[in-house]
C-alpha cells in the first residue's frame, strides 16, 4: 500500500526512484536535516535501523549512551547549545519508556528534540509482545507531536514533518515510533523533501500591528517600566533584537532561569534573575513597576510566587509565540502574539528612546542590600567550610564568563544560576520547568557536542550526580571533554532547606551517602580530585579547566547552607526573604 | 464567574491518536467531559469533535487554546447554549407486553415525540431526540412500566453563526486536500509473518 503522506513528493518532477529500506530512509532523512550526531541505545526492535547505521558511520556520529534517559538529556543539551534539533534513538518497550522523563523535560522547556523509537512488528501491536509498550499513548502528553509508522513509504514525509514541528514555532519534542516491519520494508524512495508547512498547524501567530502600537504607547507613557524575559528570546534567536529594544527603551531587564545568558550578565540594564531564588530587586520591584513587559516567558509559578498578589498594580504587555500562554497565568493588558524576532524590531521602531536613572537606581539599591546580606557572605564566607557561591565565583574568574554552565537541580543549581557570569547566549543549560535531577551529566555531554569549541562545566549536586552517573561511561568511551564539578553538601540540600525552614528541621530522608566520587571517576579512567579547603580551591578549579579531557572535581561544601534570597511558597514576590 | 454548560466544537484532521490528545487536555486538569461526539464535518476530510463540559468561561477559554495548539487541530470554538442548536438521541427498551396492556403508554410516547424503532414479541425499542430534560422526562414516565434499558447519545450541535468558518473550511480543503489515514494493515496477518 502506498501512503498518501508521501504524495507531495510524487507531485514533484518525475525523478529516479531507488529501492531502499525504511531504516535507510530514516538515516537519509537525518542527513538531509543536517543531523551529524545521534545519541542512542540499540535493542531488538530498532536493530534494522542500527544495522543501516553501520554503513553510515562517516556521515552520522552515534554516541552510545549508558541509559536512554541519558540519551535524551544529551539530545536536549545538544539542542540547547547548538540551537539545532537533538536526535535520540531508543528501542521499544523499556527503551522508549526510559525516554519519558527527558521528553517531559523537553516539552516543558520547549527544547527541539526528535526521538526515534523502534516498535514491534505491526502485526504484533496490541498483543503484549516482547518489549511492546504503547509508546504513542504514553508519550502523548509529553510530546508536541508523535506518530507511529507501520509502512516504510511514510518515513520520508513523516521524518520531514517531525523535524519541522520540533523546531518551528514554540519548539518541542517529537517522537516517531517505527514498527520493525517498516524498518525492514523495501520501498520506492523518491528522495527527501523538507517540510515547511502542515496545513492544520500555525507555528507563528499572525503579527497584529495594532497591538504592537498599543504596546508602544504604553511603553512611551510608562514611568517605571520593567522587562522580564525568558527562553523565547534565545529560541527565537532574537538576542540582538532584544538588546536593541531594551537599550532604546532604557528599561531595566530581568531574566527567568531559562532566559539567562540571552544578554550578558553584566549588561548595564541587567538587573538579575527573577523568581523564588532570584535577585532581591527584580522580585520586589515587580510589585512596584507600572508596566511589566514580559517577553518569551510563561509566568511559571516559580517566577510569580503567589499569583493573586503578582504585579497587580501594573499593566502587562505579553509577547509570546504561543497563543495559549497569553492570559494563562497573568492577564495581559496588551497581548503581542508572534515570534519576538519579528515583533521586537517593530516595537523598537515605535518607541521613544528613554532612560530611567532613578528607577534603575532603585534596583541597584536593592542589589546593595542583597550584596551585604546574601551575596557577600555567600561569595566570601567567613566560615571555615566552603560555600557553593565561592566555588562559582572563582569559576567565573577563571572562565571569564565564556564557559557553558550545565546545572542539575537543587541548591547548587540555584547558586550557579544566581552567581555564574555569562557573556554569550546559549550558555546556561538547566532543567528549568521539570526540575529533573540527573539532567546535568548527560546534558553536558550533549552540550559539548552541540558547541565543541567551548568549555562545558557541569555543576552537579551529590544527589543528582548519583541519578545518572552511569554516563561517565559515555564520557570515557567517547573522550567527551566535560568538566564535572560536584558541589557535595552530603545532603539532598534543597529538600533539607525546606525541611529546616518549613518542617521544623525534621530532616526526613535527606541524608544521602555518596561513594568516593574520585574513585568512581578513576574506575572510568577519568581524572579527578576532591577538596574541602579554601586554600586549594583556585588551584584545583584551574587544574580542572586546563586538564586535557574530562575531569571530575568534588568540592565539599557547608552541609547546612541555605540558598537566599527566597520567596517562600504561598508568598508574593514582594515578600522575598533575605534570610 | 459561574460554571455553566459550554459546547466546544473542534475541527481536526482525521488522525489516529488525536482523540487521546484532545481527551487528555481535560483529564490532565481533572475536568469531567459531559459528552463527546466525533463525526465527519460538512467538508470531506475534516473531522469534528463536539464536547460538552460544565465549567467557567475563563477555564473553557484556556482549554480551547490548548486544544487549538495541537498540531492536527484546525480550529476550536466554544459556545454557550444560547449560541447553539443541539440535539441528543435517546433509545428506550420496554417490554412489549406492558405496552400492549397499558394503552396509556402509547399516548405518553406520542406526547413525548417518541417513535418505535423495533417492535418484537418480547420488547419494543423507542427513540426520541431532544434536549437532555426532554429525553430525561421520558425515562421517569416509562419507569413504572418496566424500562429495561436506556441509552443516550452525546450532544450534536450546530453553531448558529457558523457560515463564515464553513466557507473558510471549504477553501482550505480545496486548496490542500487532507492526507489519508494510514491504518495498520498487518493486524490480521499474524500467521503469515515471520518474527524474530
Amino acid at each position: 500500500m502506498q501512503s498518501t503522506l508521501s504524495q507531495p513528493q510524487k507531485a514533484a518532477l518525475p525523478t529516479k526512484t531507488e529501492t531502499i529500506s525504511g531504516s535507510k530512509a530514516v538515516l537519509e532523512a537525518l542527513i538531509a536535516e543536517g543531523v551529524k550526531t545521534i545519541f542512542g541505545y540499540p535493542g531488538g526492535a530498532i536493530m534494522p535501523i542500527y544495522d543501516a547505521l553501520y554503513d553510515y558511520s562517516e556521515k552520522l556520529e552515534h554516541i552510545l549512551v549508558r541509559h536512554e534517559q541519558g540519551g535524551i538529556h544529551a539530545a536536549q543539551g545538544f539542542a540547547r547549545t547548538s540551537g539545532n534539533v537533538g536526535v535520540v534513538f531508543a528501542t521499544s518497550g523499556p527503551g522508549a519508556t526510559n525516554l519519558v522523563t527527558g521528553l517531559a523535560d523537553a516539552m516543558i522547556d520547549s527544547t527541539p528534540v526528535v526521538a526515534i523509537t523502534g516498535q514491534v512488528f505491526a502485526h504484533l501491536l496490541g498483543t503484549d509482545a516482547f518489549q511492546e509498550t504503547d509508546v504513542i499513548n504514553i508519550t502523548t502528553p509529553v510530546t508536541k507531536w508523535n506518530y507511529q509508522v507501520t509502512d516504510a513509504a511514510e518515513i520520508p514525509a513523516v521524518m520531514a514533518k517531525a523535524f519541522y514541528i520540533a523546531r518551528s514555532g514554540r519548539p518541542g519534542p517529537v517522537l516517531i515510533d517505527i514498527t520493525k516491519n517498516a524498518q525492514l520494508q523495501l520501498f520506492e524512495y523518491e528522495g527527501y523533501k523538507k517540510c515547511d508547512h502542515v496545513r492544520s498547524y500555525r507555528p507563528k501567530p499572525i503579527v497584529r500591528k495594532e497591538y504592537i502600537e498599543q504596546a508602544a504607547a504604553l511603553i512611551n507613557e510608562a514611568k517605571q517600566p520593567f522587562v522580564i524575559f525568558g527562553q523565547g528570546v534565545i529560541l527565537g534567536k532574537a538576542e540582538k533584537e532584544f538588546i536593541q529594544f531594551i537599550e532604546k527603551a532604557g528599561i531595566p531587564s530581568a531574566w527567568t532561569i531559562m532566559g539567562m545568558s540571552a544578554i550578558p550578565t553584566d549588561h548595564p540594564l541587567a538587573v538579575g534573575m527573577l523568581g523564588m531564588h532570584g535577585n532581591y530587586g527584580p522580585n520586589v520591584l515587580t510589585n512596584e513597576c507600572d508596566l511589566l513587559i514580559a517577553i518569551g516567558m510563561r509566568f511559571d509559578d516559580r517566577v510569580t510566587g503567589r499569583l493573586d498578589k503578582y504585579a497587580k498594580q501594573a499593566k502587562v504587555i505579553h509577547l509570546d509565540i504561543d497563543p495559549a500562554e497569553i492570559d494563562k497565568n497573568v492577564k495581559a493588558t496588551v497581548p503581542v502574539w508572534g515570534d519576538c524576532k519579528d515583533t521586537l524590531p517593530i516595537l523598537t521602531s515605535l518607541i521613544e528612546p528613554k532612560v530611567y536613572p532613578q528607577w534603575l537606581q532603585r534596583f541597584r539599591d536593592y542589589e546593595k542590600q542583597e550584596q551585604e546580606q546574601c551575596i557577600q557572605p555567600e561569595l566570601h564566607p567567613t566560615t571555615e567550610v566552603l560555600s557553593m557561591g565561592e566555588v562559582i565565583n572563582i569559576l567565573n574568574e577563571l572562565t571569564g564568563g565564556d564557559a557553558i554552565i550545565v546545572t542539575d537541580v537543587g541548591q547548587h543549581q540555584m547558586v550557579a544560576c544566581r552567581y555564574a557570569n555569562f557573556n554569550q547566549t546559549k550558555s546556561n543549560v538547566t532543567s528549568g520547568g521539570l526540575g529533573t535531577m540527573g539532567f546535568a551529566l548527560p546534558a553536558a555531554i550533549g552540550a559539548k557536542y552541540g558547541d565543541p569549541k567551548r568549555t562545558v562545566v557541569a555543576v552537579i549536586g551529590d544527589g543528582g550526580f548519583q541519578m545518572t552517573l552511569q554516563e561517565l561511561g559515555t564520557i570515557m568511551q567517547f573522550n567527551v571533554n566535560v568538566k564535572i564539578l560536584i558541589l557535595n553538601n552530603e545532603f539532598l540540600g534543597m529538600v533539607r532547606q525546606w525541611q529546616q525552614l518549613f518542617h521544623d528541621r525534621r530532616y526526613s530522608f535527606v541524608n544521602i551517602t555518596s561513594p568516593d566520587f574520585v574513585q568512581v571517576a578513576k574506575g572510568y579512567r577519568i581524572e579527578g580530585n576532591s577538596i574541602r579547603e579554601r586554600k586549594d580551591l583556585r588551584d584545583v578549579l584551574s587544574t580542572m579547566l586546563n586538564h586535557d579531557g574530562a575531569y571530575l572535581l568534588e568540592v565539599m561544601v557547608g552541609k547546612e547552607n541555605n540558598v537566599f534570597p527566597m520567596v517562600p511558597q504561598g508568598c508574593s514576590v514582594a515578600e522575598i526573604r533575605l534570610k | 464567574m459561574n460554571k455553566q454548560e459550554y459546547t466546544i466544537t473542534v475541527y481536526t484532521e482525521n488522525q489516529i491518536g488525536l482523540l487521546n490528545r484532545i481527551a487528555i487536555i481535560f483529564s490532565r486538569r481533572k475536568i469531567n467531559v459531559e459528552s463527546l461526539n466525533t463525526s465527519p464535518s460538512e467538508v470531506e476530510g475534516i473531522h469534528r469533535f463536539t464536547i460538552v463540559i460544565h465549567e467557567m468561561e475563563e477555564v473553557v477559554k484556556k482549554l480551547v487554546r490548548q486544544i487549538e495548539k495541537q498540531v492536527e487541530v484546525l480550529k476550536a470554538y466554544y459556545n454557550n447554549n444560547e449560541e447553539l442548536i443541539w440535539q441528543e438521541l435517546a433509545l428506550y427498551k420496554v417490554s412489549t407486553d406492558e405496552i400492549a396492556e397499558h394503552v396509556k403508554v402509547e399516548r405518553l410516547l406520542r406526547e413525548h415525540g417518541a417513535r418505535a424503532v423495533v417492535i418484537r414479541k418480547d420488547y419494543t425499542v423507542f427513540e426520541t431526540t431532544g434536549h437532555r430534560e426532554e429525553t430525561d422526562k421520558l425515562i421517569t414516565v416509562l419507569e413504572p412500566y418496566g424500562l429495561i434499558e436506556f441509552v443516550r447519545s452525546a450532544r450534536v450541535a450546530i453553531i448558529k453563526a457558523s457560515s463564515g468558518f464553513h466557507e473558510k473550511l471549504r477553501e482550505f480543503e480545496a486548496l490542500e486536500p487532507s492526507e489519508e489515514v494510514v491504518e495498520n494493515e498487518f493486524l490480521d496477518k499474524q500467521d503469515e509473518v515471520f518474527t524474530m
